[in-house]
């Protein structure tokens, strides 16, 4: 999992059914100073996020499907948690 | 399978119900000799370690069969402690 | 999932059983932004997206799951054609770039 922020929303119709009536959000991943890390993906909402949200981001088949119920999709990526606070110890990032 | 270092926890109140009571925490890969590698993932932590400990961590659908955690999206988790890493 | 456009198609005459009837697209991974990011892909489609359209695919196991039951051997599929990208963010200050190397056959002057 990573912390993410999330720094847009994308509008698709015409998509895969297994998406219908899901969110489309574009986050960027974030190193642990808060910088970029990598570049922006797209990230299927399971908790209602928003733009601006720091948040959890699972980058693995099996758990983004199933955080937003929809098992055998075409689904790698979803956010599933909103992030309050890290704390980190002294001297890292 | 990874040595990681744990460097910090996550806080995090609204998430995916199944999360519920899980520790997230950072870890920081580290090489054999104890150095710090590049990149951090978020992990859940299933046999209470802490903040300073060096652990080995799975990641994947691997990491859905430690203790506790079948089912639950999650794609990194804690399933051990490391006491001591013998070189040759 | 990831961000791109469609920038060509690919046609196989000879590939593996599993996968005829795929459509292939050459896509290019873009930033929120519209700029190019990384190299150019092949991905199959399940959307019916042509050259030029904004698309978002996904990697790994999950791109042969649009074509259950059947199971072709694909790594990158197309799973949606985007209609709009509303971003908010403001852009990190790019990392310096290296100081370029002036060559002598280059510096005509």
């Amino acid at each position: 999992m990573l912390i993410a922020r999330v720094i847009g929303e994308l509008v698709a119709t015409q998509k895969h059914a297994s998406h219908e009536g899901c969110k489309l959000l574009l986050v960027q991943p974030l190193n642990l100073d808060g910088t970029d890390r990598g570049d922006a993906v797209v990230a299927l909402d399971a908790v209602d996020a928003g733009v601006g949200d720091k948040v959890l981001l699972v980058t693995e088949g099996f758990s983004a499907m199933t955080s937003v119920g929809r098992p055998d999709s075409p689904i790698d990526m979803a956010v599933i948690g909103f992030i309050d606070h890290v704390e980190l110890v002294q001297g890292v990032a | 399978m990874i040595l990681a270092r744990v460097v910090g926890t996550v806080v995090a109140t609204r998430k995916d119900p199944r999360l519920e009571g899980k520790k997230l925490l950072i870890l920081k890969p580290v090489s054999p000799d104890g150095k710090d590698e590049n990149g951090y993932v978020v992990s859940v932590d299933t046999v209470g370690s802490g903040v300073g400990e060096r652990v080995i961590a799975v990641s994947g659908s691997s990491a859905r069969m430690a203790e506790g955690c079948k089912d639950i999206p999650i794609d990194n988790a804690i399933i051990g402690i490391v006491d001591e890493v013998h070189l040759d | 999932m990831y961000f791109g456009r469609v920038v060509g198609s690919v046609w196989a005459t000879v590939k593996h059983p599993g996968m005829t009837g795929c459509r292939m697209l050459v896509v290019q991974p873009l930033t929120p932004e519209l700029r190019n990011t990384g190299k150019p892909l092949i991905c199959t489609d399940c959307t019916g997206a042509g050259a030029g359209e904004l698309v978002y695919w996904v990697r790994g196991k999950e791109a042969s799951f649009p074509f259950l039951p059947q199971k072709p051997p694909v790594d990158t599929t197309v799973v949606g054609i985007v209609d709009e990208v509303h971003v908010q963010r403001t852009l990190q200050a790019p990392a310096k770039a290296p100081v370029p190397v002036h060559r002598k056959s280059s510096m005509k002057n």
